[in-house]
């Protein structure tokens, strides 16, 4: 809603500058976005009053004009402008002036002529940003007014950001009403009087749809000149209120929309063929809007209909056919009450934004179609003189008006202060709703122009909106005490987050949605979650892996020359799911996972290591690093993302965590990466439970450390073989180590060399060597079962 | 004994030792005086060819010659002994200024960081912190929270929809656009655990997470973060909300000097509603005002929907952007950066 200061103080004008005025609205939930002056700072410019035009003796395109500044004598002034006429009415800038660009005028000589003043061109005023010519003024505008004060130039554009339970401040009236209510400064709203008919035409309206229109008022107007010209008053308010002048009666009916917030229309009564009908549309029903756009409209849409078919579109836009024109002589003013519910959407639907369907589907005032209509008829009357018939007003349904209450004590309570009953009374009555006292507090019918007053808590905002929040203060909350739990048994996502930053790790965020491409590659899912709507193609589905994202990231950073890269994110990945979760929406698995990429040398290259590629077993550790109880085990399993030799099923006693693996050739390829990065992806659920220690006793016996050497199949995963040694395994085994594997000279093709060092310890005696002995050759009785032999 | 000049053997003694360099030469010097043919043994085994009564005098002078020459001696091997230690720490002295050897240093995304004071701050007055899923109901995302079914914000221009397995559309299956349907959803859960009437425990959450909107610009990213909070108990009151909010602000951005207002605005879910603003004291922004929460007291109907009381409970709710909270906290400009994963940027947040 943008509109100027000026307007608006003459429906109310508190003792406030213009800041203080504009801070106020904002304080009151209409929030000022945009505030600026009409025009900018100049001084010393005045109409003159061009007396005559003689060429410059010495200059082809300047003239010298003698000028009526409004004094005794006229001035001589020299001027470059081409459109210079006698007789025009002209800003002349005096000397002593100074214009926008602290451009100064002073008495010179042009070409030898002595100039005393300047005839200005609205761009040289900063009222425009081109112009042709010097600017025209009024002709009935008297030579020496100051120009800012012909033009009110001393007047400030405001623009609201209103939110949608505030159409009530979408005209100066309800603004006025407002800042009355806010300032406690009276409305002097103008005055309109019922227009006495002179003949008696009416037009007949036939409403058909009382879930369209609640209320139809119109009368006839005859006799109109529709060529008058618009006063330069009202041009005035509508430019600054962000509206072109078009014609007087188009202008009118704007005025009024702007002025009363009571959207309206004016029929070319000629136009018409019969009577109206009010309506919802036909399927395929065609309509030629104002300006020629054409439409094809179904029974969503409300129209005015005469006996040819729809004329204008309910609440939102005129038709062609019925509009009016130059040679308009008789016109029918419209004002309804177009229900909201009837309205909502359609401009959208249609990508149709008018001023009139803004207003109708936030909801009108119901109450004043009869106000609107005599309002429009004055200004006809005044502008395009004519011949007003009666006002028909025909109400089919109106919005009910359910009583509110609002209780004195609930207010206190809710806001948490204290304004006594008196000064909540007085606030409801300075705002219009003519509070009824009732039992501790006030029944409020609310009045026909807000229509979002329903329920206590709205009068409570009320309330604290004319105190004003600022005027609320701040308090200490209240609430019972307790402590917070912090859980020993689940280890917080944040923690994670840290082991991995401990250990080298960035984090970053990627988008949810992914190309399709990438679900395929990285998941190898081909019924991804798909956007019915997506910003892009390329942002089509949502991601049900985070390896998409982080191989993106490697990638994003590989072309900005990054020499190495580790990354981890944590996030959601969403899936297809038929089973139903408690607290899910059910056909989705949303799991949150956590991700990371380790490509390139493993530390920073320095002077103090060597530089060495990060591989598999180094973001094994990592992933090993996440789980405290380090329980996790890993298994060869084939991914769709990773090179199936190199590529792990990563398990907790036995439950499913994720993966771990080295990105597959083919994919390193196509998305063009310089080498292999190695990736895991863990469900945080799996990962997060944590044991709470139990203690056990500290051995006072010296442990004893026994290594030994096998040779076995190459194709034989250590874990096997480790499993085997601690399944039953003697309680004096504390700990396996695997210290050196080797292939290679010494070994046998295709096998290769384990050596395991075992600490053994006995929690009651030192151990004998015969026990340890003992011991030794039952682990090396498990090796050899599981395929192994003691290596010579 | 007229041989034995005890000071200029002492003498000799001192000039020798002065040239030994190592340990070796010292005890070869040593044997010279002291050892079994030494010049002092030698003298002291020459005793016994004097006459009884001057033995006692000449012994004497003999062995404090001798205890003085292996003072010196005593010394001076010390004194090698440090230069040896000296010369070997020289050696092994190190380039204390070449950088330490180890793992790189990681960091958190610059909104983690914040989600976790975030947290961590409303922690410490009683809050916990609850979570939801990222796709959800129009119920939970909307109606729940006494959004009406003709808003604009339920469009597919504002909203991502999803479609089945069958590529339709499902009308009621979305991307939360905040993370209001928490709030919703919690407040159910609560309700069956212990009833909306008398004797409910009190509702204190923050609800951080990822929501989305169609909405892709330099100040808009189709995916972003809030953190939604809720307090519903018997002592709720506009004026508290004020207070911990203000408490917070100042607490995230470390400073007093910060003006923080409340201005009137609309939510389908609270009313009153109000927009949060703040004005930095100092810095780039100085004096401007930032928009950066919305908040207001619980609607009743979104109280009554989850089953609690609205006569006797009364709630505050708030949603804030934890992304532009970020940019404010660290001077960033474009909230693009946040996704594009570029370690430039990134690890300038290394923790």
């Amino acid at each position: 809603m943008k509109f100027s200061e000026s307007w608006l103080r003459q429906f109310v004008n508190p003792d406030l500058s213009s800041e203080a005025l504009a801070e106020l609205l904002t304080m009151a939930g209409l929030e000022v976005e945009e505030r600026g002056p009409v025009a900018p700072p100049f001084n010393n410019v005045v109409v003159g009053h061009v007396l005559s035009v003689a060429k410059h003796p010495d200059a082809d395109r300047l003239n010298v004009c003698e000028v009526d500044a409004g004094e005794a004598t006229p001035r001589q002034i020299v001027c470059g402008a081409s459109n210079v006429a006698v007789g025009l009415k002209v800003p002349c800038a005096l000397p002593g002036a100074v214009l926008p660009g602290d451009f100064k005028i002073k008495e010179a000589k042009v070409r030898g002529v002595p100039s005393a003043g300047m005839l200005c061109a609205a761009v040289e005023l900063g009222m425009a940003k081109e112009s042709d010519g010097l600017m025209i003024l009024a002709a009935d505008s008297k030579p020496g007014t100051s120009l800012r004060e012909l033009l009110g130039l001393d007047d400030i554009c405001i623009e609201l950001k209103l939110t949608p339970n505030r159409p009530d401040c979408l005209g100066l009236l309800g603004l006025a009403r407002e800042v009355s209510a806010l300032t406690n400064t009276p409305v002097k709203a103008p005055a309109i009087n019922a227009v006495q008919p002179t003949h008696q035409q009416t037009l007949p309206v036939s409403i058909e749809a009382a879930d369209l229109c609640g209320r139809f008022t119109g009368r006839i107007i005859k006799g109109v000149n529709a060529k008058a010209k618009t006063p330069a008053w009202m041009t005035q308010a509508l430019e600054r209120c962000g509206l072109r002048s078009i014609s007087a009666l188009v202008d009118i009916s704007n005025y009024v929309m702007l002025e009363l917030n009571r959207p309206n229309h004016v029929f070319d009564l000629n136009s018409v063929q019969q009577g109206l009908t009010v309506r919802w549309a036909k399927p395929e029903e065609a309509l030629t809007l104002l300006g020629g756009n054409e439409i094809t409209l179904d029974p969503r849409y409300g129209v005015i209909a005469d006996a040819n078919g729809a004329i204008s579109l309910a609440g939102i836009m005129g038709g062609e056919r019925s509009a009016c024109t130059d040679t308009t002589t008789d016109v029918f003013v419209e004002a309804a009450y177009w229900l909201p519910s009837a309205i909502q959407g359609r401009s959208r639907w249609l990508t149709l934004n008018t001023d009139a369907g803004h207003r109708f589907e936030r909801g009108v005032d119901f109450a004043d179609t009869v106000t609107g209509v005599e309002r429009i008829t004055q200004l006809i009357l005044d502008i395009c003189g004519g011949e007003a018939g009666p006002v028909v007003d025909q109400v089919t349904a109106l919005p009910e008006r359910q009583p509110v209450t609002a209780r004195f004590d609930r207010i206190r309570k809710v806001l948490g202060i204290a304004p006594t009953d008196a000064e909540i009374r007085a606030i409801f009555e300075r705002l219009g709703f003519q509070p009824q006292v009732a039992d501790g507090g006030v029944v409020i019918v609310p009045p026909s122009w807000r229509h979002d007053l329903e329920i206590e808590e709205d009068l409570i905002e009320e309330i604290a909106r004319v105190i004003g929040y600022d005027h609320i203060p701040a308090k200490s909350p209240v609430g019972p005490m307790a402590m917070q739990a912090q859980t020993e048994t689940q280890r917080p996502l944040h923690a994670l987050r840290n082991t991995l930053v401990e250990r080298g790790y960035q984090e970053a965020i990627n988008l949810a949605f992914t190309p399709e491409t990438w679900e395929q590659d990285f998941a190898g899912n081909a019924n991804p979650v798909e956007l019915a709507n997506p910003i892009a193609s390329h942002l089509s589905v949502m991601r049900s892996t985070l390896i998409g994202g982080l191989i993106n990231t490697l990638a994003h950073n590989q072309r900005r020359r990054q020499p190495r890269l580790q990354i981890f994110e944590t996030g959601r990945v969403f899936e297809r799911d038929s089973a139903r979760t408690v607290g899910q929406v059910d056909g989705y698995r949303q799991t949150l996972r956590l991700g990371g990429l380790s490509w390139g040398s493993v530390v920073p290259e320095q002077w103090g290591a060597k530089t060495r590629p990060a591989d598999f077993f180094d973001v094994k550790a990592d992933v090993e690093a996440l789980n405290t109880a380090n329980n996790l085990t890993f298994e060869a399993a084939a991914h769709p993302a990773f090179h199936p030799g190199r590529s792990a099923k990563v398990l907790r006693e036995g439950q499913a965590v994720g993966w771990l693996g080295e990105l597959h050739p083919r994919w390193v390829q196509k998305y063009d990466l310089e080498s292999a990065p190695v990736l895991f992806e863990l469900n945080i659920d799996v990962l997060t439970p944590a044991t709470v220690p139990v203690y056990a006793p500290v051995s006072a016996f010296p442990l004893v450390l026994r290594d030994l050497a096998v040779v076995v199949d190459a194709a034989v995963p250590v874990q096997q073989l480790i499993d085997r040694l601690w399944q039953e395994a003697p309680d004096v085994l504390r700990d396996i180590q695997l210290f050196d594997q080797y292939q290679g000279k010494g070994v046998p093709e295709g096998a290769k060399s384990l050596a395991f060092r075992f600490s053994l310890q006995d929690t009651e005696a030192t151990l004998e060597d015969q026990r340890v002995d003992a011991v030794m050759a039952q682990l090396l009785e498990r090796l050899t079962t599981a395929g192994a032999t003691l290596r010579s | 004994m007229s041989s034995l000049n005890p000071e200029a053997l002492l003498s000799e003694l001192s000039e020798a030792l002065a040239t030994v360099k190592d340990g070796d030469a010292l005890e070869v010097t040593k044997a010279r005086y002291l050892g079994k043919s030494g010049v002092v043994t030698e003298a002291l085994k020459g005793l016994v060819n004097l006459p009884v009564e001057e033995r006692k005098e000449a012994g004497g002078k003999i062995n404090r010659i001798k205890a003085q020459m292996e003072t010196a001696i005593s010394a001076r091997r010390d004194a090698l002994k440090e230069e040896q230690l000296a010369a070997r720490l020289a050696e092994e002295a190190l380039d204390v200024t070449l950088p330490g050897r180890g793992v790189a240093r990681g960091g958190l995304h610059p909104v983690t960081r914040s989600l976790q004071r975030i947290e961590a701050l409303f922690a410490s007055m009683g809050f916990s912190v609850a979570e939801g899923p990222e796709i959800e109901t129009d119920y939970f995302n909307f109606t729940a929270l006494n959004t009406p079914d003709d808003h604009p914000a339920r469009s597919m221009h504002d909203t991502f929809y999803l479609k089945d397995a069958q590529g339709n559309v499902q009308p009621d299956v979305l991307l939360r656009t905040h993370t209001s349907p928490i709030q919703a959803r919690y407040m159910q859960n609560h309700v069956k655990a212990h009833g909306g009437k008398e004797g409910m425990p009190e509702i204190r959450i923050i609800a951080p997470g990822r929501v989305y909107r169609v909405d892709s610009d330099a100040t808009h990213s189709p995916m972003f973060h809030q953190v939604e909070g809720l307090w519903v108990g018997e002592h709720v009151t506009f004026a508290g909300l004020k207070g911990v909010m203000i408490d917070f602000l100042h607490q995230f951005f470390e400073t007093d000097d910060l003006k923080v207002r409340f201005r009137p605005s609309f939510f389908p879910f609270t009313e009153p509603s109000a927009e949060i603003d703040v004005a930095f004291g100092e810095g780039p922004l100085k004096g401007r005002w930032l928009e950066v929460a919305g908040c207001g007291m619980v609607h009743p109907n979104v109280l009554s929907e989850a089953g609690i009381d609205p006569e006797r409970y009364v709630g505050f709710a708030f949603g804030m952007g934890p992304d532009r909270l970020t940019m404010l906290r660290y001077g960033i400009n474009d909230l693009r950066l946040f996704f594009e994963g570029d370690i430039r940027f990134l690890n300038q947040f290394a923790a």
